[in-house]
């Protein structure tokens, strides 16, 4: 709470009775705001009603029963949208029961991320905590392909708020994405001290998957035309009707593809099947932002900080990614993939501008580019009129580390910054 | 005929490690880290040490001169906890308390992690076992000097280290249940299997020690006597174990919570020894008294936490509540990855509890050099110390910034510009080489 707020409830003793604790209408004001969309305006304020920006302009007037925030000396940007997490599935990496990923089987379409979101995983707190207003959460993690005898479809991941008191709260898009894992060509040895595979096998095992997952849309294909001829011998299939959405366009793939030759082949495939898809987690470009720049094909960049997938890469590769892609005419957005860093996209997304994408495509690829690659920016992503009120007030720049965001609005209402983790700080401080 | 070999290798390592010229960065923001921060200040290298730290500074004659204007110079960065460089697996977890073996003789000068780490700023490392006995390895204090030799990599004057492990991972060879391991695989239970036995291995070592280190005494005490006894029998596990009794040698333990940090500082006083450094320490802020009376310090990350249950009580504010509590903090990488971006670890310390700037910046230079006893040496830029050296393009702390050049004792280890330079010419050559393999092309040649 900042102290100038403390100062306008105190002097407003009826207005601050009459807001409800849970109230989502807020007037912002005096704040430097970052629309994205625009440059930043000096001094304005934002007007929040029922949970959707109403208002921005420099001088909109307090209203009785709307509480107001003077955010002089602020910044007022859209939250954070980290959009590959599997945040809300896996509270301990270790611990195998309190994991909810990688469901066993080559394809389940039909599993939901959206429902098995623990609405009280301490990671909500702690992600928010870091700016971030809503997360997109997969089935998959993406890590298991050999463990596992593999999986294709994960499953349909779930774009939520960081804020609500259950999952159907929370959901802002359920099915945001089908979570594909591409197959990759896997010479590495299945269990550790094994020899590694030869590459022939490890070329066939890949055709083969190829295959099966071409079989499986041809599968769906059929399906879908029985479903819509409605014959007498027409039974529901769970899994096939998952694809239905996917089929018909209206839900993208999140392929995830490391390679330039994965990448490719998975284009092929979206070509072939002239489904809508969205490249997730690729480690390098090589040859193919033509392809993806020509086809309208967005990218969900994974992490920044890695290493060179290959010894003789250059040093930067990982850091650079994100640049090549956005030089290439691709549109990016960032992800972590992960759960325990979910909360740091944003220094993902700085570590990109640092070695080469302009600061302001950093920040939209956190905000706007995101919302409009999971397909809700018409709700999302920046500071505009009619969007979710999902914004954060911070002391400068979101993406740098010194950085402290204040106070954080999910759909209009204010929600706490405090986590496990400042708890136990304010706890143990104490200690004599 | 020994003492010529010697000389001619002595003369050949010399000739490669070479006399540096003189070096001066000017017009640069330098931050020392512990005199301040000087703007446009100039950095005078001579013979791998800094001769001269102040504004104006002029070159002597033949000296390199690098124009630093609008970029940051700050001490090489230190990192308390690798396992970079080291040859083959980290662990020699056949035994609870592997003292014989050392990393000093495993370390691998062309890892080219060495390499990504330098690029990123890092200029010594702590080169350390890892955690699958309470009483791991050996460790080394190497300096990144990719291209030298194992030999040459070493941190001459650091003081050796063992490393201690507690917790989970030393105990986790005396439960892991038959289910989890490879097929066809025995179980092979190892004791400890629980925190007591982590305690009980460390103090029947440092019995086992003490008694070796009396019969040692003995003996000299005869021998200055005038006596000729026979020397005790020679125990490559008991001899580091009594340098850590003598205080030759650092402790630095793997631990994550309160309770067995402060089991191990009380194992500790009553063996009569000192604790280094606490390694990754998630749950240090709960003992920060304890560890302060002690004398103990803490290595650990910006803000990993619940990666397992023991790392579940994680906070990242452990690095402000350990320095409000005047415990000596440093932030380490225990990872490839993570050393190439110390300098971005320790910026979370602003965030997480307002360290300020120099505080900040202190956790990855001077922190860690004063842990390892060599902050005489290196850690901050002072007249007398060796010119390890990082050039940012801003300020190290901003998430927007690079580094540019790395120095150490005055030589230039990494230059960006000259890495994107040959970049084309590797390229061209590469594949060159991929075009004549008839394989799957693109194929990682590490894991």
């Amino acid at each position: 709470m900042t102290r100038s707020y403390t100062l306008a409830a105190f002097g407003c003793l009826w207005c601050a009775a009459a807001v409800a604790a849970d109230s989502n209408s807020v007037l912002i004001r005096n704040a430097t705001v970052h629309p994205v969309i625009g440059p930043e305006i000096q001094n304005s304020s934002v007007l929040i009603l029922d949970g959707r920006i109403a208002e921005i302009g420099p001088k909109l007037v307090p209203r009785a029963a709307i509480r107001t925030i003077d955010a002089r000396g602020l910044h007022l940007y859209p939250g954070l949208i980290n959009a590959a997490t599997n945040v809300g599935l896996a509270e301990i990496q270790a611990l195998r029961d309190t994991v909810d990923l990688d469901e066993l089987g080559l394809f389940n379409p039909e599993l939901r991320a959206g429902s098995a979101f623990n609405p009280s995983s301490e990671h909500i707190e702690v992600t928010r905590a870091a700016g971030i207003t809503s997360v997109v959460s997969l089935p998959g993690s993406g890590g298991r392909r050999v463990a596992t005898g593999g999986i294709l479809i994960a499953g349909q991941g779930a774009l939520m708020h960081l804020d609500g008191w259950t999952w159907e709260e929370m959901a802002v898009k359920p099915g945001a994405v089908m979570d594909l894992l591409f197959p990759e060509i896997e010479t590495g040895p299945r269990q550790e001290g094994a020899p590694p595979r030869p590459d022939k096998d490890a070329l066939r095992q890949y055709t083969e998957r190829l295959r099966e997952l071409s079989e499986f849309f041809e599968q769906a294909r059929r399906y879908q035309k029985a479903m819509a001829a409605r014959g007498p011998d027409f039974r529901r299939d769970l899994r096939l009707e998952a694809m239905i959405p996917v089929l018909e366009g209206l839900q993208p793939i999140a392929i995830r593809a490391e390679r330039e030759r994965s990448i490719r082949d998975a284009v092929a495939f979206a070509d072939k099947e002239k489904v809508k898809i969205i490249i997730a987690d690729p480690r390098e470009i090589g040859g193919t932002g033509p392809l993806l720049k020509e086809r309208h094909i967005p990218v969900i960049l994974g992490r920044a900080f890695q290493l060179p997938m290959r010894d003789d890469d250059p040093y930067d590769g990982p850091y650079t990614l994100a640049a090549q892609f956005y030089r290439a005419g691709v549109k990016v957005c960032f992800g972590t993939f992960d759960v325990q860093f979910a909360r740091n996209v944003g220094f993902e997304a700085a570590q990109s501008a640092a070695f080469g994408l302009p600061r302001d495509e950093a920040l939209k690829a956190l905000t706007i580019n995101s919302a409009e690659i999971l397909g809700v920016g018409d709700r999302l992503g920046s500071i505009e009129k009619g969007k979710f009120g999902d914004l954060i007030l911070t002391d400068g720049d979101p993406l740098e580390a010194k950085t402290n965001i204040r106070q954080m609005f999910v759909a209009g209402r204010e929600v706490s910054l405090e986590s496990r983790h400042t708890r136990e700080y304010e706890k143990w401080m104490k200690r004599p | 005929m020994w003492p010529v070999c010697l000389a001619v290798l002595l003369a050949a390592a010399t000739a490669q490690l070479g006399a540096a010229e003189a070096l001066l960065i000017r017009n640069a923001t330098v931050l020392t880290v512990t005199k301040g921060t000087i703007q446009d200040g100039s950095v005078l290298v001579e013979d791998g040490k800094i001769a001269a730290v102040g504004q104006n500074l002029s070159a002597p004659a033949g000296a390199i001169v690098v124009d630093a204007s609008g970029k940051f110079l700050i001490p090489g960065i230190i990192d308390c906890h690798s396992h970079t460089a080291i040859e083959g697996g980290v662990n020699e977890g056949t035994v609870s308390d592997s003292s014989m073996v050392s990393i000093e003789d495993v370390i691998d000068p062309t890892d080219i992690n060495i390499y990504r780490a330098l690029a990123g700023g890092l200029t010594v490392s702590n080169v350390l076992h890892g955690s699958a006995n309470a009483i791991g390895g050996q460790t080394v204090v190497i300096k990144l000097r990719w291209g030298k030799t194992a030999q040459e990599m070493l941190f001459a004057g650091a003081k050796p280290g063992i490393k201690f492990a507690l917790g989970e991972n030393p105990k986790r060879q005396g439960y892991t249940p038959p289910s989890v391991l490879p097929p066809g695989r025995p179980a092979e239970r190892r004791y400890p299997g629980t925190r007591m036995g982590v305690e009980d291995v460390i103090r029947e070592s440092f019995i086992e020690a003490k008694n070796y280190q009396e019969d040692w005494q003995a003996y000299r005490l005869r021998v200055a006597r005038g006596e000729h006894p026979l020397p005790p029998r020679k125990d490559l596990r008991l001899e580091p174990l009594v340098e850590v009794l003598e205080g030759k040698r650092y402790v630095h333990a793997h631990c994550y919570r309160s309770d067995e940090i402060l089991m191990l500082l009380r194992v500790a006083d009553e063996m009569g020894f000192k604790i280094r450094t606490l390694q990754h320490a998630l749950e240090a802020y709960k003992v920060a008294r304890e560890i302060a009376e002690h004398g103990a310090s803490v290595s650990t990350f910006s803000d990993w936490w619940s990666y397992k249950i023991e790392a579940f009580d994680a906070t990242p504010y452990n690095v402000a509540i350990l320095t409000r509590k005047g415990v000596l903090v440093s932030v380490n990488s225990d990872s490839d990855e993570l050393q190439r971006h110390l300098n971005l670890e320790a910026a979370k310390s602003m965030r997480y509890g307002g360290l300020n700037e120099t505080e900040a910046l202190a956790l990855v230079t001077i922190n860690p050099a004063k842990q390892l006893g060599i902050d005489d040496k290196v850690g901050s830029i002072e007249v007398g110390k060796s010119a390890d050296l990082a050039l940012f393009d801003g300020h190290p702390l901003s998430n927007y910034s690079k580094a540019l050049r790395v120095w150490i004792d005055g030589h230039e280890y990494f230059d960006r510009d000259k890495d994107l330079e040959t970049r084309p010419d590797f390229e061209r050559k590469k594949r060159a080489l991929e075009d004549k393999d008839s394989g799957i092309p693109h194929l990682p040649t590490r894991r």
